[in-house]
């Protein structure tokens, strides 16, 4: 009984179905963006997905940062035989976490990015050719003004919640610092208000392997026409030795335990044979993990991002971390996982302190999670328990005024 | 008399658990002590609901620190605002003087250090409202001295080696500590029978609980100022 109760409840669980991307133009000239590093840029076309309806007082949207290497495709599928879903598919869609029942979700690629939002793979229309090594620098400050901009353009003046993890978590306090009266809450998990000595450690190591690639050719890899095809060219074996090492720092010494232990890949024993590249489980999931991360993403984006990444640190930006957390009045659901080593509860405790001595509504929980920082991808069930009566208490409070 | 080495518990004279008054008429009580619209932090605010009271009924802009994952979990159904943490790791994420009101409701018992803890919730909040259990209650005294093994109370009941209450004291015993700290006792209410008793005679031994409402004594001050009724 009780189960086919749980088969009906999984039958009609079906998500927010068939989904298309769309995109937008931002900043076209002259009303071209000023980024943080003064120079200006645009046009930029914006690659978003949006699940759900806008209620007919704009006061329900709810908009999805994603992290370094996430795109606009957060729920759903854009074909009937899509292997996989969005990324966050399981927090996304009716009666889940982000109810689309209920909210209005918008997800959008990034600045600089590679799926869809104008990054250095995009074709420059001033010489007909790829920005590359042109494109200009640019920070998770600038990301957040065009994805501001672009809810803007929906016509929603004040969003429900901005949410988003890692990189997605540091675009939401960014939010909250530079656009105070644009939102209504703030959900930032496994993130921090900087990142860490560690963080562009690990960041550094990761560029430095896609230039040391002969292929990078200073990011002039982009062949002369034809669409893009990433894994074809540029510098493959660095994109992917860069990825491999960062999905390291994503899991945690207790998964990969789990997950791998010390088990071989192809035998029971071992071959004592130097050059064999895969012989431990975890070596080919890490092969295996770079090889698909070059299909789908671009080197120069890669190096963009993550160099805004390590320029984030709202402290040194706004003088004191209250002083950019404290000119909002939303509330606050910050996160972290106890086995995420690369964004620690230290730093998302340093998040709440500031929020406290700023007298703002702030709520933290340090989560149970083997998965280290990947735990906010992972634990959507647990995570669903708290975004739900957190969204739902938010938008009883600003509905009532 | 045969002297038994094992004797079973059950056979045993049916021991004396203390009533512990009940949550609302804490809260109750609490609620009395704080005046409208003023900033108050919860420490093991459970579900949240004593601060749900104080922001709906006494427009207080309110914060909660609680461990427990599902405690935290309810008052985010509340809409009350909780940091998940542990009481006995300190306040770090609370600046000096954040608040006017620091409440520690039958939990000083179960900290590892009592004092520091007090110290921290002095150094947040203008005043501190602490709800501690009595066990210089005379039933208490009397299980005691009759069964010659440590009590066990009704809400609490725990055996030795198991409970959470890691320091069994008196009402005399926190005053004592009181005087030691350079702390006033502003107001004390005894707690008997489920009933709050502001100047209850002999409270050391009628008293199940008592409410402390304390704040850093002046410099000039001499400590304990107030001195509650002698008893017990």
């Amino acid at each position: 009984m009780a189960s086919e109760i749980a088969d009906a409840v999984a039958a009609d669980d079906v998500g927010v179905g068939l989904v298309q991307t769309q995109s937008i133009e931002l900043f076209e000239p002259p009303h071209k963006l000023v980024l943080d590093s003064g120079e200006t840029f645009g046009p930029i076309s914006v690659a978003y997905e949006t699940y759900g309806e806008l209620s007919p007082k704009k006061d329900n949207a709810v908009f999805v940062c994603h992290a370094l290497t996430g795109d606009a495709h957060v729920a759903g599928k854009h074909h009937p035989d899509d292997k996989k879903s969005g990324w966050w598919d399981a927090l996304i869609g009716p009666g889940r976490g982000l109810d689309t029942n209920r909210y209005f979700v918008i997800c959008a690629n990034v600045l600089g990015g590679c799926q869809g939002t104008t990054g250095p793979i995009t074709t420059n229309p001033a010489t007909g050719r790829p920005y590359g090594m042109t494109f200009p620098f640019i920070t998770v400050g600038d990301m957040v003004t065009v994805h501001y901009e672009l809810v803007r353009a929906l016509g929603i003046e004040r969003l429900l919640s901005v949410i988003g993890g890692s990189l997605g978590g540091m675009q939401v306090l960014e939010w909250a610092a530079r656009y105070p009266e644009s939102l209504c809450s703030a959900i930032c998990l496994a993130a921090a208000a900087k990142l860490s000595a560690q963080g562009i450690a690990f960041n550094a190591v990761g560029r430095r392997a896609i230039f040391a690639d002969p292929n990078f050719q200073n990011g002039n890899y982009y062949s002369a026409d034809g669409p893009r095809k990433y894994g074809e060219e540029g510098p493959r074996y660095g994109l992917a030795l860069a990825r491999m090492l960062a999905h390291i720092t994503y899991l945690s010494e207790v998964s990969i335990e789990r997950k791998f232990g010390r088990r071989l890949q192809h035998s029971d024993q071992h071959s004592y044979e130097l050059l064999k590249e895969t012989e431990f489980q975890i070596e080919s999931y890490l092969h295996y993990q770079g090889k698909r991360f070059i299909e789908r993403f671009d080197a120069n984006s890669y190096l963009y991002l993550t160099r805004a990444m390590d320029y984030f640190d709202l402290t040194a930006r706004y003088g004191s971390l209250e002083q950019a957390l404290g000119r909002t009045e939303a509330r606050f659901l910050v996160a972290s996982y106890k086995t995420d080593w690369l964004f620690p509860s230290s730093q998302s405790r340093e998040i709440v302190a500031a929020l406290v001595k700023a007298r703002r509504h702030v709520t933290y929980l340090e989560l149970d999670s083997v998965f280290g920082h990947d735990s906010f991808l992972i634990e959507v069930d647990q995570l669903a328990e708290l975004v739900i009566p957190f969204l739902r208490e938010t938008y009883r409070h600003a509905t009532r005024r | 008399m045969a002297f038994v080495l094992h004797e079973p518990r059950l056979m045993t004279v049916k021991r004396y658990c203390y009533i512990d008054p009940e949550a609302a008429l804490i809260d109750r009580l609490l609620m009395d002590q704080i005046e409208r619209g003023s900033r108050v932090l919860d420490l093991g605010c459970g579900d949240g609901r004593l601060l749900c009271r104080l922001r709906d009924e006494l427009e207080c802009s309110i914060l909660g620190i609680e461990l427990d994952h599902q405690q935290v979990v309810a008052s985010i159904c509340k809409g009350v605002p909780v940091i998940q943490g542990d009481l006995d790791e300190g306040l770090q994420e609370i600046p000096d003087g954040a608040f006017d009101y620091a409440v520690l409701s039958q939990t000083l018992q179960q900290v590892l250090k009592p004092k520091e803890l007090l110290q921290q919730m002095l150094r947040v909040a203008r005043k501190t409202l602490v709800v501690v259990p009595n066990f210089g209650h005379w039933r208490v005294r009397l299980q005691l001295l009759l069964t010659g093994r440590a009590p066990v109370t009704n809400t609490l009941p725990y055996d030795w080696y198991n409970t959470p209450n890691l320091h069994l004291l008196s009402m005399l015993d926190f005053r004592d500590l009181i005087a030691r700290m350079q702390i006033r006792i502003v107001r004390e209410i005894p707690i008997v029978r489920g009933r709050p008793v502001p100047r209850a005679w002999a409270a050391n031994l009628r008293a199940d609980s008592a409410l402390f409402v304390l704040e850093q004594a002046a410099e000039t001050a001499p400590a304990a100022s107030i001195q509650p009724p002698p008893n017990g």
